[in-house]
């Protein structure tokens, strides 16, 4: 008999019962909010004059229409002015707290969720957001959900999940110079495509997530969504029982060690059981760079992009589809090809180390961003945003001619002020590629790591982070 | 809620792999605070690129039955997508795949989600576009789809496909009826009890 894992322990703790149709009943422990996909559940619970049962496990912030440049009230934009009106009033009706701009808590959820400690091991953590699946690297289950379960869970503290199978995603040995997190989340989907996770929990597991810090294990876990996964989770351990000591919302004294001890034997243990397993080697990743228009269509910096008239027959159309969209050219290099906008943020990629990934290779680099080339860094949240300018990283990013902005989801996903304009090409370290993603219908985007990125800017092209900054790299 | 036992519609074709939750409703139309009007906005974009779009084909305009491909509403959570897509109409989507938020979504609102071979979506889209005008049945009990005569198997998940034959897909009724048991259970969760226990 082999043993539960990490998943099972927790589906199994938060399980009330089995509904009529077979689906589970599942507690949720925490409830992260947004002002983009709450209001209309908010409007749910009026109309069946309901309250919101656990207020207390609740915690709202404002991240999707949030300017970046100007966040003075009333919003320029009236339409983004009416949802930030719209959750302020919904937090205040229903007792539900909201990280707001005015005390310097705001930012994007998934950053703010873990940085304040609310994010912990074994609980379960739903938002109306599908990079929910981010705080999985705390070893939680964390879901996207849409907004009529948002009122569900509003309502009632639960809602009705049908459990997934887990898969084991290994990867082990050790990643190059120049190779982050980002470019192994960019290889896992590669390898198993953008729908292989479908009806699957990835547990990420092996050395190199056992290398990682928690920062890095968010930005792989932000992207099991990419891979068609319900989530993804990172065991906890020590790394992990150390990035909580001290922060808001942790335990504190003894209560913080018996939570630690929980956390730990939350871990799955050697021989547990899952529905699949995969296996990857860390020296066969390099710095990769999406070229179409869904995450997995990636390819190592120096590789040439995929020849149509050379692949399958299934497999033509959406290559072409593809190239086609992006402009680009099957079997010729992508290394070279010049960017438009630089654009360093996100739930992803905007957190201190990931904006002191960028510095670095910036600092290496030297130069300027070119004039024709929009860069910008946009922190994921109001106290990244401080603990960069204690660093002063600030001065480095400005003083490239970088643009260093105020906290919000920025150019991940144009519902801001933030967007490409026509068909530009973006070098982003954000999440998705789709067509339109970025703001314009016909925008492009090449996602990378933020270093990528930061090599792109001071180039005007697509780099290979290694040839760039050698000491920022090592 | 009633019962969703048969859907019957006029098919829509739309071909095409991993379309996108972004497609389906640009984000600029989610600055909203409820979801009135989101119809007119499906495919918007990609309705802009190309004018031969079904969602523009007046051929298609009754139509509420999508047949479409592999890995259907992937990418983000947004419910504004189900909510567009049956504002304009849609109340049944068979695809090759679906994302699994964007599945479960549908389902709160009622619209079947069922899955169905290759060879069977592209029988399913050559007799819709031979007739634009014939009804197909989506029958949940039989798991069948028949149009024009033909009759081809089609698969649902098993929670989905009860929510919507018993009626239940709004789940909240039944999450409320077990509010007791839901504060209880929190008493055992060492996180939710302080890790007194």
């Amino acid at each position: 008999m082999s043993a539960p894992n990490l998943f099972d322990k927790v589906w199994d703790a938060h399980a009330v019962r089995t509904l009529a149709g077979g689906q589970t009943q599942l507690l949720i422990g925490l409830h992260l909010i947004h002002e983009v996909t709450s209001p209309q559940a908010f409007a749910m619970l009026r109309e069946r004059d309901l309250k919101v049962a656990y207020p207390e496990r609740t915690v709202a912030t404002v991240d999707h229409i949030i300017p970046t440049d100007n966040q003075l009230r009333p919003l320029r934009d009236s339409l983004a002015e009416e949802m930030m009106e719209a959750i302020e009033t919904n937090c205040r009706d229903f007792g539900v707290q909201l990280l707001s701009p005015e005390n310097g808590d705001q930012g994007i959820v998934h950053v703010v969720g873990p940085e304040r400690g609310l994010t912990q091991p074994g609980m379960t953590i739903v938002c109306g957001d599908s990079h929910t699946s981010t705080h999985g690297a705390f070893g939680t289950i964390a879901l996207g959900i849409g907004t009529s379960q948002v009122a569900h869970v509003l309502a009632t503290g639960t809602m009705a999940l049908a459990k997934p199978k887990v898969r084991k995603v290994s990867v082990d040995g050790e990643l190059g110079p120049g190779v982050t997190a980002k470019d192994v989340a960019l290889a896992i989907i590669n390898h198993l495509g953008v729908q292989g996770g479908v009806g699957y929990a990835y547990e990420y597991a092996g050395d190199v997530f056992r290398n990682m810090s928690m920062e890095e294990r968010m930005t792989v876990c932000n992207m099991s969504i990419e891979g068609g996964a319900r989530c993804g989770y990172v065991c906890p351990d020590e790394t992990t029982v150390e990035y909580l000591r001290g922060r808001d919302a942790v335990p504190t004294g003894e209560a913080f060690e018996k939570a630690a001890e929980w956390w730990l034997s939350l871990a799955s243990p050697e021989d547990a059981r899952y529905d699949d397993e995969v296996h990857l080697l860390a020296s066969e990743i390099e710095p990769t760079v999406t070229w179409g228009i869904n995450p997995g269509q990636s390819i190592g910096v120096g590789g040439n992009l995929p020849d149509p008239a050379e692949l399958p027959e299934g497999e033509r159309f959406a290559v072409q589809e593809a190239l086609t969209y992006m402009g680009l050219e099957g079997g010729q290099k992508l290394e070279g090809t010049p960017i438009d906008v630089a654009f360093i943020g996100s739930c992803t990629n905007g957190r201190l180390s990931d904006l002191r990934e960028a510095a670095a290779v910036v600092k290496a680099a030297g130069g300027r961003v070119p004039d024709r080339v929009r860069a910008l860094v946009v922190p994921g949240s109001q106290r990244v945003r401080a603990a960069a300018e204690a660093e002063g990283l600030h001065t480095i990013f400005s003083e490239a001619g970088f643009d260093w902005r105020q906290a919000g989801c920025s150019m991940c996903l144009a519902m801001n002020p933030d967007k490409l304009q026509g068909r530009e090409l973006c070098a982003s370290s954000s999440n998705r590629n789709f067509k339109g993603r970025q703001g314009s219908p016909t925008g492009r985007t090449l996602l990378m790591s933020p270093a990528m990125v930061a090599a792109a800017a001071l180039a005007g092209e697509v780099r290979d982070v290694r040839s760039v900054g050698a000491a920022a790299v090592a | 809620m009633s019962p969703v036992s048969q859907i019957v519609a006029r098919g829509i074709p739309l071909p095409g792999d991993d379309i996108d939750t972004d497609r389906i409703i640009p984000a600029r139309f989610l600055r909203c605070v409820t979801f009135d009007g989101l119809g007119e906005h499906a495919f918007e974009d990609d309705r802009a690129q190309d004018a031969s779009h079904p969602f523009d084909d007046a051929k298609y305009a009754d139509g509420g039955l999508l047949v479409t491909g592999n890995n259907f509403g992937c990418g983000s959570s947004r419910e504004h997508a189900p909510q567009s897509l049956m504002r304009a109409g849609v109340r049944a989507i068979i695809a090759g795949s679906f994302a699994e938020i964007f599945a479960g979504n549908c389902t709160n609102l009622g619209v079947a989600c069922a899955t169905a071979t290759p060879e069977v979506r592209s029988e399913l889209i050559r007799l819709i576009q031979a007739d634009p005008t014939a009804e197909a049945t989506l029958d949940l009990e039989a798991l069948t789809v028949t149009i024009s005569g033909e009759t081809y198997p089609v698969a649902m998940a098993d929670g989905a496909r009860d929510a919507l034959l018993t009626g239940q897909y709004d789940f909240l009724a039944q999450l409320l009826e077990a509010a007791p048991e839901v504060a209880e259970a929190g008493q055992k969760v060492p996180y939710l009890s302080g890790f007194k226990a």
